[in-house]
């Protein structure tokens, strides 16, 4: 199909790492789309039609074919626009970047951001634990590869973005020393590489404009204690 | 060189019946064996050591953990028949959305309404109806998930309809009375060897999940 034929639109926010994967992928493609921002505090109709199961974003639309989940939508792209490939053609190898991507979804995502926002200090001690166990994982994990996908990112790089840029945001805020060159030394290594590669640096969102955002929760989380 | 396939599963587990079925949909011989959860091998560890959990294929020496990946590796490399999952890439991602949804919501509600008290469990109850009360709207009018033909998404549910008995005596409802459409689905899938041959007796199920009860509330 001729690219002007093409409809794509992404619906996303500002500021999501979710979104962000996606984002990447399609640069990395080299695929024009239209971005549609939404607003989470009043979801459009557009929104609560294309994806009525989980009213989020990301939601990617190709020729008015809604597909909601980051991941399901990476693969769809990587299926859909050959070149630069994300997923490894070997089916064992794509078994381990689906096991890698899903990992970080089920352990960090959830973890990393409960070590920060959670009021109880309790709760916020096990996440931070938690955090700690998943991210050893991945340093194993990673090795002395430049990417986990190897010489040129792939999908549990795209995956571990929210790593590499939403993760140090909320440390900071958090005052946490979780996520640093002395814990991990080569996935702190490996996410300067990520965020710096000019694919993933044109993706990314503003960083000040994040954290204001981010600092502006943690702050009327504290303060309702 | 010969394949060597080995599964490491339990007997009433729902993930490890997807990949059972995905294997006999293929025709590949494996060597089973069955874990126990609460004494895992070494074997498991070795093979899992980040969720320690079943299933766990291994295939030539290399294994490959969490049942909805399994079910697409078996599909990539056994690919000469009985595909699993669509060629097209949008149904593809419409079939892996749905596995993830189940993923996602059939057992953290499931185990949230036979672990909870009193008040939680009739929240817990609605809950469950209602994940598959939109499980029947998406089959809506098709014979199988994938169309016409079995495919990924009716791997991946039908394995929880021998739990049926189980959630139905719990909840006390009948799946039949709130998801009328589900059940001539089950029947069908039930028509295929590979499935009918796989799910345990429902009865059998429910009899283990009440010794595991027992066997909780007695710690």
């Amino acid at each position: 199909m001729a690219a002007s034929q093409e409809e794509v639109t992404l619906l996303g926010v500002t500021g999501s790492a979710f979104v962000c994967r996606v984002q990447i992928a399609l640069k990395l493609k080299g695929v024009e789309y239209k971005y549609v921002e939404e607003n989470l505090g009043n979801k459009s109709d557009l929104l609560l039609k294309y994806n009525p199961v989980y009213k989020k974003v990301p939601v990617f639309v190709h020729n008015e074919k809604p597909i909601p989940e980051s991941l399901v939508i990476v693969e769809y792209i990587d299926e859909t626009w050959k070149h630069n490939p994300i997923l490894p053609s070997d089916p064992y190898q794509r078994a381990l970047a689906r096991f890698w991507s899903k990992f970080i979804d089920d352990r960090v995502v959830g973890a990393a951001w409960k070590a920060v926002y959670t009021v109880d200090e309790e709760e916020r001690e096990k996440n931070v634990e938690e955090s700690f166990e998943a991210l050893q994982f991945l340093e194993n994990e990673l090795k002395d590869k430049k990417f986990f996908g190897g010489e040129e990112f792939g999908l549990v790089d795209i995956a571990a973005v929210y790593i590499a840029f939403w993760i140090p945001i909320f440390q900071e805020i958090g005052g946490l020393e979780l996520f640093t060159s002395e814990n991990f030394p080569k996935l702190y290594k490996w996410s300067q590489e990520f965020v710096n590669h000019p694919v993933v640096k044109e993706s990314l969102p503003p960083r000040d404009p994040v954290f204001a955002f981010l600092k502006r929760r943690y702050e009327s989380l504290s303060a309702s204690k | 060189m010969a394949d060597e396939v080995v599964l490491l599963d339990t007997w009433a587990g729902t993930f490890g019946m997807r990949v059972r079925i995905a294997l006999a949909e293929k025709g590949v011989k494996y060597e089973y064996k069955e874990e126990n959860i609460n004494k895992k091998s070494p074997l498991l560890l070795q093979m899992n050591p980040i969720h320690k959990k079943v299933p766990v294929l291994i295939h030539n020496g290399k294994p490959i953990c969490e049942s909805a990946i399994i079910v697409q590796y078996i599909d990539e490399v056994w690919n000469d028949k009985a595909p699993i999952l669509p060629s097209d890439p949008y149904e593809r991602a419409h079939a892996r959305f749905w596995v993830d949804y189940v993923d996602k919501k059939v057992y953290p509600a499931w185990n949230k309404m036979w672990l909870s008290n009193e008040e939680e469990h009739e929240a817990a109850k609605k809950e469950l109806i209602s994940i598959f009360k939109q499980l029947e709207e998406t089959l809506g009018d098709k014979p199988f998930y994938g169309g016409d033909t079995f495919g990924f998404v009716d791997v991946g549910l039908i394995t929880f309809c021998c739990w049926f008995y189980t959630f139905e005596t719990y909840g006390n409802f009948k799946m039949e009375a709130e998801c009328p459409k589900l059940i001539p689905w089950v029947k069908r899938c039930m028509q295929r060897e590979t499935v009918s041959k796989i799910l345990p007796n429902e009865k059998e199920v429910y009899n283990a999940v009440v010794e595991m009860k027992k066997e909780l509330e007695s710690k």
